[in-house]
């Protein structure tokens, strides 16, 4: 563990990943299950994120700048909408246009609420929560209810945005001409471990939906614009010390409505997202889920960091995809023990530091995992549901100090209190 | 020699107060000089009047031989100035380049130029001899480097003119000699400083040039080689003390209160109460002098129990009390006065009769069994009110609507009704016109008679000799000197308050 | 040291004030919700008009529908729900923590409620008795889960309760399940096993079939009106003449000075959530009763709402009254605006949400203009006792 910390970043990442696979690739084995590391279940689990993530990154933007951001969900309804609209008129690229416009026009409500009026930013997001889902369903009625295949509930079937194959990995398209599929040819091979880690990684590179391209270039483009650029650092400022910002001549208002309409813009596209043809196909009324709360699961999780975010969100769809594609409930059944691993793993690290309160509770609730697998034969897909959150606050409570929440989120900013 | 700042004339009021009376002050270019004086003698005002954060109501200002007129820090900053604050302005979650350019970072399309930045930085450190590692996190640096971090903030901005606003106060011993040494480079390297400060010690050490201030006035400007600590500390305490009070002692043999050994940690570990013993007897009143900020406020906590006792015990009339919480402690008569009456001793937005229930809602005639006595609450209220001469329209009118003064009495009234066994009145008369102030320490005095102990912070010197039997000096935690009232000297209680007498 | 300072003569109160101040409490407390019913109004019938409905005729179809004693009923019926959950939520408010869990934990406490009064049959008092009691244990407990991880892991109480209502919804999915009556497993939606006569609270149409007229329709009023009631005397009396009351609103109003007063934070911040699941657990009653079970179709977002409501109703007792009468309202306005073919009903949630956002933005306007006014009154007594 300690030879991992010295590595840089993105290849500790890797190689956590790559160890992960493994893991689990041994779990698959010992539990006789077979559909944890295939490739499909890899793709689908890049689809489930994304949604999940972008309305993650969307909540980072925001809480970066010291605005909590609980109505994420309501701007993701509103994105998906406006989004389904542009597609059905003008194509699946215009569609998300108008999505991100609609998340962001529900982040400007936010944004007036609370950063120009200081009400307190957990009640803005509720009227968020509460008016968003009403606007689109009274659009829909308007709107959607006259289209063919549409309904009150419902839009037509969402054409996609095309799709991508990267080349010499999967064996995509260069200018024409079609390239080798590298990993194609292990997998054909069917190495004993090796494979899977191909299988995996054939599985994030082949037919990708052009969307699911973007969500996640995204990523890096994030990151440096909030670490690289002079806008990202006086947004960080907004969030950590405005005070200080503003002892130095920023414009602390201007820099937390950017945010707070970028948060919105994000979610709409996570909305976008879910109703194309990767996940829904079309708009549906419901079809959320949640995606909103589970996408600030994320965020916390992922420690506040972009990276971390899409971490976090792999972490929430990876379970996801495998419920709704694991037939006999095997797959999904084996998750329990990895879970009871992990507990252990944090109670036995909890025991070395002394903190015996914390060994024990994890030690407790691993053990509970474990005999709930050794009890039953299949899990349902309820527990798939609530995942996220218990996962939540499972890290909140066992790793709290090594989260890093901006200093000042949930505050009320006003110009000259210091 | 160019004076680098000149101020003539300055006048600045507040309602009630004159903050500055005809301040005048001349800091030379190239020279460190210091401003002395005790809280309230209008040091912090004057250097925000000379940064641009307020202006002068009389009086002109002079940057470099030119007359200046500042509407706010930017336009200090333009002219060369630059402050350090005393609470730093860093956000620990970003690294010390971070915070140093932010306002002005060099960038190319948007993107920032890091290595701009950096070689400037390090040439701005570099220049001054102040070392700082550019990618360190701010939370992760101690105290002395984050002030380095501040003050590289106004180098990399050109400022050649700085403003440190008790620089030590936060610092140990071996970060005031880093500190120091830095200055003496700065200095060396033509910048201008001017420093507020109240530890004489220092200032003797490092200063080129003193002014000190008492009351809103320039009282004297010297050179360090022609005073001594004792000299400055009699300029800055004035040279009459008020005569003691209390006439009659009414000190009994019973210890009200017992603080052994007391020592309280703060969040870096670092001891701000430290190992300090006192006793307060029934119908005895306790001074604590000292400068803000030396322990005084956490000495405070720990005695009525929202601040952890690391090492130590208190016992207040025989029980044990270390480890109690705060309503064993309230109920069992401690009754307190709060340094600050709005942060921690009024719920502002309640009215009167609910406010004079806090701290006393779990007893009579406040509470009773599970239930809270409305009409006794209001009749007790009516009677606080007339015995402690509360100007209001009624008591139904919420705290806020009164004045400062009347506020004070409420708490001050709301206290001694409970005929507690120990009070703790923190700057009992802060900010309180001289009628209610006068008021008050009848109040205490027939209180003290009763046999109440009271443990007596204050920064008013009138205050701590007038009402005071004995007064305990407090200094960086410590108590380092008792001094009768009735005959101690202004040159002697200065120099304990100020850390001269080490 | 006294010389330079001059003495303060005697400030004396000007007679008027007194009233003065009243009278313009009075005013600014009703400013904000007025002023923000009327911009609702406002932008209501804008969006009708683009619509392409007839706004006048919205609101006459509306009042029209209210004015009938079956509407009231129907109005008073909702609106008892939404009471119950404006008054869970108040208490958290009261000390400055939000319950966003509500909405998981009145569900929760229903199911269970719901399971085990199917499951027995007593006399019809301690049937009754049995099934409030499991709703307030279950509600308090599972609000209490998330008091516990704020109070002994500083996690923050919203990201707490909002998980926790996550976990909620998924728990319920499955002992919606495993919980089903007898006898249809072929109808999965039917929910858990009915609850005897014994159990159902009776309902109170003779109150108003005895003042004015049989009720037409099937609608009852509803006897868990009695417990709406009784909730919002217990929470006036609880907040108002009790100590803990005190203890709680001064923990609210200034946690520093509540604490050097003697209030133990942790202690009272646990209370507090697990009072306020418990009446949050009362909130499914309604609709149990009504019903008789607990089917995968229970109503959804009295929690939600409920925090509108409170933030509407300021937490006062018969604020929180009047904001869920007005919500209740509206919702029965959507059914015959829907029938008349008016105006779609979803104007009605709209209009919930700007009603929240504007009275909220506008209690904060108001605030700050007290407060300005205050300093400069402040400041203008100090100086014309100094000149």
């Amino acid at each position: 563990m300690k030879a991992l910390d010295r590595l840089p970043t993105s290849l500790r990442w890797m190689a956590l990943t790559a160890i992960g696979v493994l893991a689990l690739a041994v779990i698959e084995i010992i539990t006789d299950s077979n559909g944890l590391t295939t490739g499909s279940q890899a793709g689908a689990t890049l689809r489930w994120a994304a949604p999940i993530m972008l309305a993650g990154l969307g909540g980072l933007f925001a809480e970066r700048a010291g605005v909590v951001n609980i109505g994420l969900d309501g701007m993701m309804i509103l994105g998906m909408w406006f989004g389904a609209w542009g597609t059905i008129n003008y194509g699946p690229w215009a569609g998300l246009a108008f999505g991100i416009l609609g998340g962001a026009l529900g982040a400007l409500v936010h944004a007036i609420a609370t950063v120009s009026f200081g009400v307190d930013q957990i009640i803005s997001g509720v009227a968020i929560l509460i008016a968003a889902p009403a606007v689109t369903r009274y659009l829909s009625i308007e709107i959607f209810a006259d289209y063919d295949g549409g309904a009150i509930t419902q839009s037509p079937r969402l054409e996609s945005a095309g799709k991508f194959t990267f080349p010499f990995f999967a064996g995509g398209d260069l200018f024409g001409w079609k390239s080798p599929d590298m990993l194609g040819w292990f997998n054909a091979k069917d190495y004993p471990i090796v494979s899977d880690l191909t299988e995996v990684a054939r599985g994030i590179t082949f037919n990708l939906s052009m969307f699911t391209v973007v969500a996640y270039a995204l990523i890096p483009v994030i990151a440096f614009v909030l670490w690289r650029t002079r806008f990202g650092l006086r947004v960080r400022i907004c969030g950590e010390n405005p005070a200080a910002g503003e002892s130095q001549g920023i414009n602390i208002y201007a820099y937390k409505y950017a945010a707070v309409l970028l948060s919105g813009a994000l979610a709409g596209f996570g909305g976008v997202f879910i109703a194309s043809p990767e996940l829904g196909g079309i708009y549906q009324e419901g079809s959320t889920n949640s995606a909103g709360f589970i996408g600030l699961s994320a965020l916390i999780v992922g420690n506040w960091r972009p990276a971390g975010v899409m971490a976090g969100a792999l972490l929430f769809g990876y379970p996801r995809a495998l419920g709704l594609r694991d037939l006999d409930g095997g797959s999904t059944h084996a998750l329990l023990l990895v879970a009871a691993l992990v507990l252990f793993a944090v109670a036995v690290g909890n025991f070395r530091k002394r903190n015996y309160t914390d060994t024990v509770l994890a030690g407790a609730i691993g053990g509970a995992s474990l005999l709930w697998f050794l009890i039953s034969d299949t899990v349902a897909d309820w527990f798939i549901g609530i995942l996220p959150f218990i996962i939540v606050l499972l890290v909140l409570t066992f790793f709290s100090q090594r989260l890093r929440m901006p200093a000042t989120a949930g505050q009320a900013y006003r110009k000259g209190e210091t | 020699m160019a004076l680098a700042i000149e101020l003539k004339g300055i006048t600045k009021r507040f309602p009630g107060v004159v903050a500055n009376d005809d301040v005048n002050l001349a800091v030379e270019t190239g020279e460190i000089h210091a401003v002395c004086g005790e809280n309230g003698a209008g040091k912090s005002t004057l250097m925000k009047i000379l940064y641009g954060m307020q202006g002068p109501d009389e009086g002109t200002m002079h940057v470099d031989g030119k007359t200046m007129t500042f509407t706010s820090p930017a336009d200090a900053i333009a002219a060369g100035i630059g402050m350090v604050h005393q609470h730093f302005m860093l956000a620990g979650n970003l690294s010390v380049l971070e915070n140093v350019i932010l306002g002005s970072e060099p960038t190319r399309s948007g993107v920032i130029d890091q290595t701009t930045a950096r070689a400037h930085l390090i040439e701005v450190g570099a220049a001054y001899g102040l070392e700082v590692d550019p990618d360190e996190f701010v939370e992760n640096l101690e105290v002395g480097e984050r002030q380095r971090v501040e003050i590289i903030k106004v180098l990399y901005r050109g400022a050649k003119i700085l403003i440190l606003d008790e620089p030590t106060a936060v610092l140990v011993p071996h970060e005031v000699d880093e500190l120091f040494r830095n200055m003496r480079e700065l200095k060396a390297d033509g910048a201008t400083i001017l420093f507020i400060d109240h530890k004489l010690e220092e200032v003797l050490e490092i200063a080129d040039t003193i002014t000190v201030l008492r009351h809103g006035q320039t009282v004297a400007t010297v050179k360090p080689a022609e005073v001594t600590t004792g000299d400055l500390a009699e300029l800055m305490v004035g040279s009459q003390l008020p005569t003691s009070q209390t006439s009659k002692s009414t000190v009994t043999n019973d210890v009200a209160l017992r603080v052994e050994n007391l020592t309280v940690l703060d969040d870096d570990n670092r001891p701000v109460v430290d190992s300090v013993n006192l006793q307060i007897h029934r119908g005895e009143i306790v001074g604590i002098a000292g400068v803000e900020g030396n322990g005084q406020t956490e000495l405070v906590e720990a005695i009525i129990g929202t601040a952890r006792a690391s090492i130590g015990s208190i016992t207040l009339c025989g029980d044990d009390i270390t480890h109690q919480s705060v309503r064993h402690r309230r109920s069992g008569g401690i009754g307190l006065v709060p340094q600050d009456r709005h942060e921690e001793g009024l719920l502002l937005e309640a009215p009167l009769w609910e406010n004079a229930a806090l701290g006393h809602q779990m007893k009579m005639p406040f509470g009773r069994g599970v239930w809270f006595d409305r009409p006794g609450a209001r009749d007790q209220t009516e009677m606080i009110r007339s015995k402690f001469d509360i100007r209001s329209p009624d008591i139904e009118v919420s705290a806020q609507t009164l004045s400062g003064g009347n506020q004070q009495k409420l708490i001050i009234g709301r206290e001694l009704s409970a005929e507690p066994d120990v009070l703790i009145a923190a700057h009992p008369t802060r900010g309180i016109d001289v009628g209610a102030q006068a008021a008050v320490w009848e109040h205490i005095r027939t209180a003290r008679a009763d046999g109440m102990g009271t443990l007596l912070i204050s920064a008013d010197l009138d205050e701590l000799i007038g009402l005071s039997d004995t007064i305990l000096v407090m200094y960086k935690g410590k108590l380092v000197a008792t001094v009768d009232p009735a005959s101690v000297t202004p040159r002697e209680l200065g120099s304990y308050m100020t850390g001269a007498a080490q | 040291m006294t010389g330079l300072m001059d003495p303060l003569p005697k400030m004396t109160p000007s007679p008027s004030t007194a009233a003065d101040s009243t009278q313009r409490r009075l005013l600014m407390a009703l400013a904000a919700p007025v002023g923000a019913i009327t911009f609702s109004f406002i932008a209501a019938t804008i969006m009708l008009f683009i619509a392409g409905s007839n706004p006048f005729e919205a609101y006459g179809d509306m009042l029209g529908h209210a004015s009938k004693l079956e509407t009231q009923v129907s109005m008073i019926n909702r609106a008892t729900p939404l009471y119950i959950s404006g008054v869970a939520a108040a208490i958290g408010f009261k000390m400055n923590l939000f319950n966003i869990g509500v909405e998981g934990q009145y569900r929760m406490a229903a199911i269970f409620a719901a399971y085990v009064g199917g499951a027995v049959a007593l006399p019809g008092v301690f049937h009754i008795g049995l099934i409030i009691v499991v709703a307030m244990l279950v509600g308090a407990a599972w609000a209490g889960l998330a008091g516990v991880l704020y109070t002994h892991r500083g996690i923050n109480e919203v990201i707490a309760t909002i998980m926790l209502n996550g976990v909620a919804l998924g728990v319920i999915a499955w002992l919606v399940r495993s919980w089903q009556a007898e006898g249809n497993i072929a109808q999965v939606g039917v929910g858990t096993e009915r609850i005897e006569s014994s159990g159902i609270i009776p309902n109170l149409s003779w109150i108003p079939e005895t003042l004015f007229r049989d009720l037409t329709g099937t609608g009852e009023l509803t006897g868990v009106l009695i417990i709406a009631i009784a909730v919002g005397v217990i929470y006036h009396v609880l907040l108002n003449r009790t100590i803990f009351g005190f203890e709680l609103r001064a923990s609210g109003l200034n946690p520093r000075a509540a604490r050097a007063g003697g209030v133990p934070p942790r202690r009272m911040a646990l209370t507090a959530m697990l009072l306020s699941g418990g009446i949050g657990g009362l909130v499914g009653i309604a609709e149990i009763m009504d019903k008789g079970r607990y089917n995968p179709n229970f109503v959804g977002g009295l929690g939600f709402n409920g925090i509108g409501i409170a933030l509407l109703g300021r937490n006062h007792p018969a604020g929180i009254a009047v904001g869920a009468l007005l919500w209740a309202f509206l919702e029965a306005s959507s059914d015959i605006l829907q029938n008349q073919g008016t105006a779609p009903k979803e104007i009605i949630d709209i209009m919930r949400g700007v009603i929240l956002l504007t009275v909220v933005i506008g209690y904060e306007v108001v605030s700050r203009i007290r407060k300005r006014d205050e300093a400069a009154r402040a400041a203008a007594r100090l100086t014309e006792s100094t000149s």
